[in-house]
């Protein structure tokens, strides 16, 4: 299976796939993370408590006040040697590798975590209130209330910004290309300096990226049609 | 540990520090004018019946929404630079400097996501509105201009104001083609000092306060737009945090 | 949270580390640039290639141990020694003051020559001591990589040019060709294999003598491992030595060179 040679480039091209499919597996990753603390972060900010909610507030301040780059750095350097020191101080002297997967994912996940906030908390909100009297009429506990009435609701609510999200940390792991990460963009780079033809190297990994945005586009119209659309906050 | 937390390192960067965030304010001023610049005529003509321009239109937002900045900045940088009569045209001195090339990457960026919310926006304006100037006799030139496009604009602004707010943030790719913008300049000092954590985290502080300044600044503007609403509990006077 | 986890994960480490290091080899973890042609990069098939990967691979034979060679962006290296993300590296460091001050260094184990080559165009002259005029240079874009010595340099000598950082010494080489820079200033094998060897060869030429270690202020290239690791880096020393005396040096070295690198 041999490729026409200019999209071979010279045998790096495969380096471009393999990026791309860490690019995939990276973002997985990363989405997960960001729902579980986007979904524990909405919660803090309805919460009853206020140290709760200052917490949670707290969380998507900063995150949403800090480029994602910068992030990465003080993670992917600073973190290390934090826990170095942390450990160290603890008494314990063997080596701790944050390695640029974990950072990488990692900080993706966190910095999409606090949008990922947002989008449940108005999800959280736009169920009736209604539906919670009635539930607590019937005699439910908060948790079952939780659980059968509130999570399955916001889920629905929350698709359409969750897609949304889904794109945007797509294209966000390329950010982790600067800590080393094999994705998409650092094996674009690298492929560029080794065939000295960046055009091509950089439209072929804009074009593996279109791909994926278009794939999960058609992914996520599925569940949306699914699920029954409610809740529409922006168009486009 | 804490003890080891070298503020005179932070004091004697400075300087640097500021000319680096000279150059992110600079950037991103930039970036965002001319973004909206071209995206006003854009957003109305991709939210018109013409369907030719609408779908030429969206081609373009497609390719810059769905792909990532980054890539698109090497793209101009070192993809246009590749050929022999892009460094022979007029265009050369602008596009062989970093900084216009980001400038160039960073303004078509935004526009693509400005130009979605703007014809969004446009779409979204009550029919009832436009109607009555309608029965009232106004050209569709005078209909656009003074009741669709400044509905539009109260529509979009929690939208753009989190547009803007990226700009900001996206700009610290910059350093990666050679600019010294703020980003930059810290990766320079921590690669001569081996001091990441200082400097990163002041820069990270730095770019939190300007975040919520132009945050400041768009909740005034909305303030003044939303003036004659006035109710203060009114849902329009928060800034609704939207995802690009 | 992400510490507990890490906790426990070392605790289990630390338990089996203990358990296996009465009879194991040493291991150790070996970091290299990877973008630092030929002296170390990316081959086509995406593994580590280059006289320091092939050096490093030698060394571990000689001192007995299992070894693992890491990529790592140039300018996280040493922090990444410090963070005790690998132990040892071996990636064409110069010996210079302000990381001996960060780290220890076995003895150079090549000697690496410098060059500045500039577009004909960007007429840099010589000055009197044969090598390039600051005035000359004033003013002109001079491409460096990040944290390399040849910044620093650059920055030293030639403080009215002007320096443009990149990441890696492939993306500024790229620059020059295309003609954003007027000059690079790095290894002088990189740069001949990188921009005289290419189709625009012709454009480019070195400005004024070549630089040897001690003119830019450095020992040596040497292998760098964390300080008070004396234990290491003596047996490295001896490993180089020992290289040289049976003749693997020669062999590794006139598969990328033709001439002896070593010096002295």
């Amino acid at each position: 299976m041999s490729m026409p040679s200019f999209l071979d480039l010279n045998g790096y091209g495969h380096l471009l796939v393999e990026g791309a499919m860490m690019t995939i597996v990276v973002a997985l990753i990363a989405m997960f993370i960001a729902l579980c603390l986007g979904m524990a972060a909405a919660l803090a900010k309805l919460s009853s408590r206020i140290w709760l909610r200052r917490l949670g507030g707290s969380y998507t301040v900063i995150i949403r006040g800090i480029p994602e780059l910068v992030l990465m750095m003080v993670v992917y350097y600073g973190g290390t040697v934090l826990l170095q020191d942390l450990l160290a101080w603890a008494g314990d002297d063997s080596r701790v590798d944050i390695n640029a997967f974990f950072a990488g994912s990692l900080v993706v996940g966190f910095v999409y975590g606090a949008y990922a906030t947002e989008i449940f908390r108005t999800a959280f909100l736009a169920v009736p209130q209604g539906q919670i009297e009635a539930a607590r009429g019937c005699g439910m506990v908060p948790q079952q209330i939780f659980f059968r009435i509130r999570l399955p609701q916001a889920w629905r609510f929350a698709l359409p910004g969750l897609g949304n999200l889904w794109l945007t940390l797509l294209k966000a792991t390329s950010i982790t290309s600067i800590i080393g990460l094999t994705e998409l963009a650092r094996q674009a780079d690298l492929v560029k300096s080794a065939t000295q033809r960046p055009f091509i190297t950089f439209l072929i990994a804009c074009l593996l990226y279109l791909a994926m945005t278009a794939v999960s586009d058609l992914a996520l119209r599925r569940f949306a049609a699914k699920a029954a659309a409610g809740f529409q906050r922006q168009d486009g | 540990m804490w003890e080891g937390i070298d503020f005179g390192l932070i004091w004697d960067s400075l300087p640097d520090l500021w000319n680096g965030l000279i150059m992110t304010v600079e950037l991103t001023l930039l970036t965002t004018l001319g973004g909206f610049i071209i995206s006003v005529p854009l957003g109305i003509l991709r939210a018109s019946h013409h369907r030719w321009a609408s779908r030429a239109i969206w081609v373009y937002t497609y390719f810059f929404r769905g792909t990532p900045t980054l890539i698109q900045l090497f793209l101009i940088y070192y993809g246009l630079a590749e050929f022999g009569f892009i460094r022979k045209s007029g265009l050369w001195p602008f596009l062989r400097e970093g900084y216009w090339c980001c400038v160039l990457a960073f303004t078509l960026n935004t526009a693509a996501y400005t130009i979605e919310i703007i014809a969004g926006a446009i779409r979204n304006v009550h029919r009832d509105d436009i109607d009555a100037a309608k029965a009232l006799g106004l050209s569709k030139r005078l209909i656009m201009q003074r009741i669709v496009l400044p509905k539009a604009l109260r529509i979009m602004l929690p939208a753009y104001a989190n547009e803007v707010i990226f700009v900001l943030q996206s700009t610290s790719l910059a350093s990666v083609v050679t600019v010294l913008d703020l980003t930059g300049v810290a990766r320079v000092i921590v690669s001569h000092t081996f001091s990441p954590y200082e400097i990163f985290i002041t820069i990270g502080l730095i770019y939190l306060a300007a975040t919520y300044l132009a945050l400041w600044a768009f909740r005034l503007w909305e303030a003044r737009l939303f003036r004659h609403l006035k109710h203060p509990d009114s849902h329009l006077t928060q800034t609704v945090p939207v995802l690009r | 949270m992400r510490n507990r986890i890490a906790l426990c994960a070392l605790a289990i480490a630390a338990i089996m580390g203990v358990a296996g290091s009465a009879t194991a080899k040493t291991s150790l973890i070996i970091a290299t640039e990877g973008a630092y042609p030929p002296y170390n990069f990316v081959a086509a098939d995406g593994s580590l290639q280059g006289f320091d990967v092939d050096m490093a691979k030698e060394l571990c034979k000689k001192i007995d141990a299992d070894c693992t060679i890491v990529k790592q962006d140039w300018d996280g290296m040493i922090p990444g020694l410090l963070a005790k993300k690998y132990d040892v590296i071996v990636a064409s460091m110069g010996i210079l003051p302000e990381r001996e001050k960060k780290v220890d260094f076995t003895i150079p184990y090549y000697q690496a020559p410098t060059a500045l080559i500039a577009a004909k165009s960007a007429d840099v002259k010589v000055g009197a001591d044969g090598y390039p005029d600051g005035d000359s240079l004033a003013g002109k874009k001079i491409g460096v990589q990040r944290a390399s010595g040849y910044e620093t340099y650059a920055r030293k000598t030639w403080p009215k040019a002007d320096i443009v950082i990149y990441d890696t010494p492939s993306s500024a080489n790229l620059d020059l060709t295309n003609g954003r820079l007027d000059a690079r200033f790095d290894d002088y094998i990189l740069l001949k294999d990188g921009i005289l060897k290419s189709d625009t060869a012709g454009d480019f030429a070195v400005v004024g003598k070549i630089y040897t270690e001690t003119a830019m202020g450095s020992k040596g290239e040497g292998i760098a491992v964390r300080k008070g690791e004396a234990a290491l880096r003596e047996s490295l020393n001896k490993a180089i030595l020992a290289m040289r005396a049976d003749g693997t040096y020669k062999t590794i070295n006139d598969k990328y060179f033709d001439i002896d690198l070593y010096g002295k």
